[in-house]
Parts: structure tokens; C-alpha cells; sequence
């Protein structure tokens, strides 16, 4: 059913790119559609580019594991819509010709603001999309059971037959579907899952039944963990710094890790779910991993109001939320740990966690708000990023040069807070969902949502699931049509001045589309395994970093020169990638501790942002007196 | 060479209204953006706080500015619109010292 879907809408897709490729015979209409969308069709457009796989996959994902704080984003991401409608939309509208270039150069013809905004526009573009390449893998490895290698490709190819055959035009109408559909389909989820209710025990309407997790009581000596249960014999047990003490079980024959416990001076072990790397493969649970042995889905609440058996029934959503935030609520959360057991062996350990609801609904579990003073400038530096980003991301900011006015610039904007503000708060009740009805993949908490509609049943997985992939295919689009402008129109056409006529420019943009949507295939297999959210995350900060400065002092400070604005993009791109390049979840990736980082903040923002502001305004300052700007 | 707009905007004598108005609009939103982010990073246990209907603080203030950003955006659109129709009917415009202000198109 899934596949059945998913390949009617790639059909459905490619054939919408061959009819409107007539569109992209002229540099506007590949690169502008022509400047002749509706404002209603591009404000939907911009949800389907906005709503990325970070936002459906991710943001889904992060509330089913971390509550509130996943939903931060969603405030974030939405919050930057207000400054590209009240700053940004309509000046910009007036200035810019297909790129974000055209728009910072229109005062000036500078070959400096040329060659920087267009080093932007694609540095921006390829951060962001990594993480819808890798979101792409992750997707279909499930939905049509390739590796996720192949799912990058497939995505890949796809795509760039969309781009090339009829660029900006094709791209807006998968966008707009897309976005559309992905808002009704999540808008049915949602009503699903609050009419399912909340249980203590959920079991997916009675397709899987509810796993109830062991527990068995220990007794500890000074070195040794104890289990006076007959049958059980202890074979190791491995303390994991930051986690929990775990011991490996034998009861009969099968060889299982649980957790140890400790409340007031009684130990407990409680069951937990493992994956062993063996030579023979891996184990999964004590057994050879296999179709029928995979990891159990996990994720529901233990106690409903205080309640350990309670089911409400269908729930409105304030009583659904209010449940949640109750403090006689607790949701049973999963973590994982990794180490090597004694025989060398890499093992991964998932094992749950309780937590009261008014913990998982309000923020700190994954942003330490009450850390340390790094930590709060952490998360504030982050917010400001989403805040700031929005405005300044190149493949929503050459959707404005598709309608044709700066009212129509304006309303699109309008529509496109409506749909992506209430797709936000959908999101709130996806991930909750998820986080509540034994739905979660432990080891991939990206597939929170499509895993969620899977619990009522293949028709609805398999519409989610196409979306979802739809979701990363218009997405993509999008970014590849951002970054082959950036190549052919603003450094080939623009900056190099390469002599080209209105059918080259567009094959320009073509070829330039092809290698970059190869580029993008690559970086999506080496990447395989990051986290999209925080990578898209970073790519906000970068945006905001590099463009937004240059936006903002164009449009509102008189004394902006050309110089100004090339310098304040170069040092917003260098600070933004170098602080990132040194921050503490950057040394994780690279296998060495974060402590050792010698920049103690994960989101470049705070530092980057106003940098590039101050860049501009000095170098401003200093070459105003020059009598050409347009010589810089 | 300078570049035109990839479709001609023509004179937009409502710019200047247009501009103030959404930067005082930006900062009514930032305000309260920032006192979210700042109860966050400076009172975070204030989020707790139980304000309405069973939900706390955090979700209340969450939610409310996700919909004040289109509440806000509708207002916006309202005021533009009727600017625009003043200048398109030729009428003097009501309250706006640079009425006769061309947009920078």
C-alpha cells in the first residue's frame, strides 16, 4: 500500500514538471515562474518549503522524546515568519529579480556583494540540505525496505528531474500540494489520535498488544548486583557514565541487560531492549536479529492522573494536553546508552525512564534552562538563530520573486503563517502522540509521526509516508533551485559576466542543478546518522549570520555600502561555520569529548549575528566616503 | 548594470506607510517574543505555572504567540490594504506625514 502511494505521487510529480516545463524556457520563468503565481497557491508553496523534513520528521520526533523543548523549534521556526512579513517581504519584493543576490546588489552592481551572496546563498543551501537528504534515507528505509543509501539517490534523482525540467514553476506546485496535503493528512492524524485517547497501556487499536516491561528485585553487595529470583544468573554488569549501572542477565538461555534502580535503599532491575554487534551479526533482546525479532516499539504513559490502569477515551485536545501536563501524570521515556561489554562487543542499551508531566511540559529536558549561564546562553542563542533565520534562508527568500507584486509578496506571507502557525501547533499533539501510544522506534526518534499514523493502519501510514517523502522531495527542490542561481545567474551570469543568451542561462542553470543535486546524493550517504533537526538548526544560524545583517542595514540605514555588506556576509559565513566547527556537538561527531571544545556554545548565533551587524556598520563607516559604491 | 525586478512593481506610494508600520508591528511581536525566551532562560519554573484550563505557562504562552503572529499578520494586512486603497483612489491619506513619499521602487 505504502509503496503504492508513494510511487503514484513520483509519477504524479514528474509528470506535473514535463507538463509546466514550457514555463522554463526563459530565465524568469525557470527561476521566477515567471513572477505569475497567486499569492493563495504561493503562501501554501511557502509552507511546503518551510515544512521540511526537519519540521515533520524532527519536530515530531523531539517532542516525542523531550516534550516541550522539541516544541520550542516550532515556536522558533514560526516566529521568524513575523520578521520576514513586517521587514522583509514587501522591500525585498521591490528590490530583487530572481536570487537573494540581485536583491542585496540592486542599489549597488558590486562585484564583491556578488561573489559573497552568492558564496552564502550556497553555503546556506548546502547546510540545509544535508539533513533533508539524510531525513530522505531514514524515510524510505522503512517505507520501502531499501537501504538508506538507495532512498538519497532515489530522492536525488527525483528531484533533479523536477528542477531541470521546469525549475521554479514545478517546484511551486509540488510545494503547494505538498504543503496542502501534509496539513490536512497531519490535521486528520491529529484528530485520530484524540479520539484514540490516552492509555496506560496503549496497543495501537488492539493491532499490537501492550509489552509490559519486567522488573525484578536485586540486592547489592560492595561489588556485586545480586538477583534472589531463581533461574536468573548475573554475568556482567557495566556502570555508563551519565546513564545507569547495567547488568546482562541469563534466564533461560537468552541473555538480557537491565537497568538498575535504586529508591529509598530498594534496588530494582528493570528490563531494557539492547542491540549487540556480534561477529555472527547482530542480536537484538538476547536473539539474532531478524523480521520478527526487531526493537519493540515503546513510548506510553504510567500513570494517567495518579491512575496506573486508566484509558480516557476520546479526549478533547485542552484535556489532552492538560493530562500530559498534570503532575500525577508520569510517561514512561526512553534513553540510550552505548559501551563495549566484556567480550569486546558493541552494545547499545535503550532503557526507559520515568517522568512526571509537568516535567515533559515545560522546558529543560534536552535545553539545560536551568544549567549553567552557557547552558541559558545556549538556548538563547538558539532562539535568536530561529528567530532571525527565517528572513535570511535563500530558498524562501526567492519565493517572493514568483508572485507578481509586493502585495501579492505580503499576503503570501500571511497565508503562509496561517498554515505553518497551525501545522506548529499540530505538531505539539503529533509528537505527545507518539510519545504516548507505543508507537516510537527507541533507536530513530525521527519516525516519530509516520509511526504514529502506522498505529491506525497501512492507508493512512502510507498517505503520511508519501507526504513525509514528498515533504523532503519539495524541499529539496527548492534549496537546488536557490543554489543552481547562485551558480549560474549570480556567478557565471552576474559576477564572472560570463556572454550568455536566455536559452543558455537556463541551461546554465540546468547543469548547475544536475551537479548540485549529485553533490547533494553524496553529502546525503556521508552524513547518514546526523541529527536533522540540530543540523537544520545550524543552518538557521548560519542564514542569520551572513544575510540577514545585509537585509536589515540595506533596507533601514542609508549609510550601507557595498563594502559593508560583502564583508558583514564573508564574516558572518566564517564566524557562523567556524564557531560550529569547534562547539561542543561537533567534537561528539568527531569522536572526541566535548569538554575539550574550545568554543563551550553549541549555536553560533549570539556571537555570529551580532558580528556580521557590526562588520557592516564599520566597514560602512569607513569607506562612506568613497564617491562610486558601485566600484567595491 | 542594474537589475530590474523580475516582474515591474511600479510606484507603491504606500511603501513608506507599509515600512513603519511593520517595524512597530515587529516590535510589539519581538517584545513578547523576548519575554518568552527570557522567562525561559530566567525564571524557567515559572513555565509551570498552571494559567489555564489545566495547562501551564509554557504551552499557554507557546501557543498564543504562534496565533498572535497571524492575529498580528491580519492586522497588518488590514491597515496595508487600506492605505493602499486610499492612494488608489486618489484620496488624501489619513494620518501619514509622508503621504507623498514615493516607495523606493
Amino acid at each position: 500500500m505504502a509503496i503504492i502511494v508513494f510511487l503514484a505521487f513520483v509519477i504524479f510529480v514528474i509528470g506535473l514538471s514535463l507538463y509546466l516545463g514550457n514555463r522554463a524556457k526563459t530565465v524568469s520563468g525557470y527561476y521566477a515562474a515567471g513572477g505569475k503565481i497567486h499569492w493563495g497557491v504561493n503562501g501554501i508553496a511557502f509552507a511546503g518549503d518551510y515544512l521540511s523534513a526537519a519540521s515533520f520528521l524532527g519536530i515530531c520526533g523531539l517532542i516525542a522524546t523531550v516534550g516541550y523543548d522539541g516544541f520550542l523549534y516550532s515556536i522558533g521556526y514560526l516566529a521568524g515568519w513575523v520578521v520576514a512579513l513586517f521587514v522583509v517581504a514587501e522591500p525585498l519584493k521591490r528590490l530583487g529579480k530572481y536570487t537573494f543576490t540581485d536583491a542585496v546588489d540592486a542599489n549597488y552592481d558590486s562585484r564583491g556583494i556578488k561573489l559573497a551572496a552568492a558564496i552564502s546563498t550556497l553555503v546556506v543551501s548546502i547546510c540545509y540540505l544535508i539533513p533533508q537528504m539524510v531525513g530522505a534515507g531514514v524515510l524510505v528505509e522503512p517505507l520501502l525496505g531499501i537501504p538508506q543509501a538507495w532512498g538519497v539517490v532515489m530522492v536525488g534523482a527525483v528531484v533533479i528531474t523536477i528542477v531541470a525540467t521546469a525549475g521554479m514553476a514545478s517546484t511551486t506546485y509540488v510545494q503547494f500540494l505538498k504543503g496542502g496535503l501534509l496539513i490536512i493528512f497531519s490535521t486528520v492524524l491529529v484528530g485520530a489520535v484524540l479520539l484514540r485517547g490516552l492509555s496506560t497501556q496503549p496497543d495501537q487499536g488492539g493491532m499490537a498488544p501492550f509489552y509490559e516491561y519486567a522488573r525484578l528485585p536485586a540486592t547489592i553487595t560492595e561489588t556485586q548486583i545480586e538477583v534472589p529470583e531463581p533461574g536468573y544468573t548475573v554475568l556482567e554488569q557495566q556502570a555508563v557514565k551519565g546513564a545507569a549501572v547495567f547488568v546482562l542477565l541469563r534466564h533461560e538461555g537468552l541473555d538480557t541487560w537491565w537497568a538498575v534502580a535504586e529508591k529509598e535503599g530498594v534496588i530494582t532491575l528493570n528490563e531494557t531492549q539492547s542491540v549487540v554487534v556480534k561477529a555472527d551479526g547482530q542480536w537484538i533482546n538476547g536473539a539474532p536479529a531478524s523480521d520478527t525479532n526487531q526493537l519493540r516499539q515503546v513510548g506510553n504513559l504510567e500513570k494517567i492522573n495518579g491512575e496506573t490502569e486508566a484509558n480516557t477515551g476520546s479526549i478533547s485536545p485542552l484535556a489532552f494536553l492538560a493530562v500530559l501536563t498534570s503532575k500525577d501524570s508520569t510517561v514512561q521515556s526512553w534513553k540510550t546508552a552505548n559501551f563495549v561489554d566484556s567480550a569486546g562487543q558493541k552494545t547499545t542499551v535503550y532503557y526507559s525512564v520515568l517522568v512526571p508531566g509537568d516535567r515533559i511540559m515545560r522546558p529543560g529536558l534536552k535545553f539545560k534552562v536551568e544549567g549553567t549561564g552557557l547552558q541559558r546562553l545556549d538556548f538563547l542563542s538558539l532562539m535568536l538563530a530561529l528567530f532571525l533565520g527565517t528572513a535570511a534562508l535563500p530558498h524562501i527568500l526567492i519565493r517572493y520573486y514568483t508572485v507578481p507584486d509586493p502585495a501579492s509578496a505580503r499576503k503570501s506571507t500571511i497565508v503562509a503563517i496561517a498554515a505553518i502557525g497551525f501545522f506548529y501547533i499540530l505538531t505539539l499533539f503529533m509528537g505527545l502522540g507518539a510519545m504516548t501510544n507505543a508507537v516510537l522506534n527507541p533507536a530513530d526518534s525521527n519516525m516519530a509521526a509516520p509511526l504514529l499514523a502506522r498505529s491506525f493502519g497501512q492507508l493512512i501510514f502510507a498517505i503520511i509516508s508519501a507526504i513525509a517523502f514528498a515533504t523532503v522531495l519539495g524541499t529539496v527542490s527548492g534549496l537546488i533551485v536557490a543554489a543552481s542561481g547562485a551558480v549560474a545567474h549570480d556567478l557565471f551570469d552576474r559576477y564572472l559576466q560570463i556572454q550568455m543568451d536566455d536559452r543558455q542561462k537556463v541551461r546554465a542553470g540546468k547543469i548547475s542543478a544536475f551537479v548540485i543535486g549529485g553533490l547533494a546524493i553524496l553529502l546525503g550517504i556521508l552524513f547518514q546518522g546526523l541529527n536533522v533537526t540540530f543540523l537544520v538548526g545550524l543552518a538557521f544560524a548560519v542564514a542569520a549570520s551572513a544575510n540577514l545583517p545585509a537585509i536589515v542595514m540595506l533596507l533601514f540605514w542609508k549609510q550601507t555600502t557595498a563594502r559593508g555588506i560583502a564583508a558583514s556576509i564573508i564574516v558572518g559565513i566564517v564566524a557562523s561555520l567556524t564557531l560550529i566547527a569547534f562547539s561542543p556537538e561537533l567534537y561528539t561527531l568527531y569522536g572526541k569529548n566535548p569538554l575539550d571544545a574550545p568554543i563551550p556554545l553549541n549555536n553560533p548565533g549570539i556571537i555570529s549575528i551580532p558580528l556580521s551587524f557590526i562588520t557592516l556598520i564599520v566597514v560602512s563607516l569607513l569607506t562612506r566616503q568613497k564617491p562610486t559604491p558601485a566600484t567595491a | 548594470m542594474l537589475h530590474e525586478p523580475s516582474t515591474p512593481a511600479g510606484k507603491d506610494p504606500a511603501a513608506p506607510y507599509k515600512m513603519r508600520l511593520g517595524l512597530r508591528m515587529f516590535a510589539i511581536y519581538a517584545f513578547f517574543y523576548a519575554g518568552f525566551v527570557a522567562i525561559n532562560v530566567l525564571s524557567p519554573l515559572t513555565m509551570a505555572t498552571i494559567v489555564f484550563a489545566g495547562l501551564n505557562l509554557a504551552t499557554v504562552y507557546g501557543v498564543a504567540l504562534i496565533i498572535g503572529a497571524l492575529f498580528e499578520a491580519l492586522i497588518y494586512d488590514v491597515l496595508c490594504r487600506r492605505k493602499e486603497a486610499e492612494f488608489a483612489r486618489g484620496e488624501k491619506p489619513q494620518g501619514d506625514p509622508e503621504q507623498s513619499a514615493e516607495g523606493k521602487a
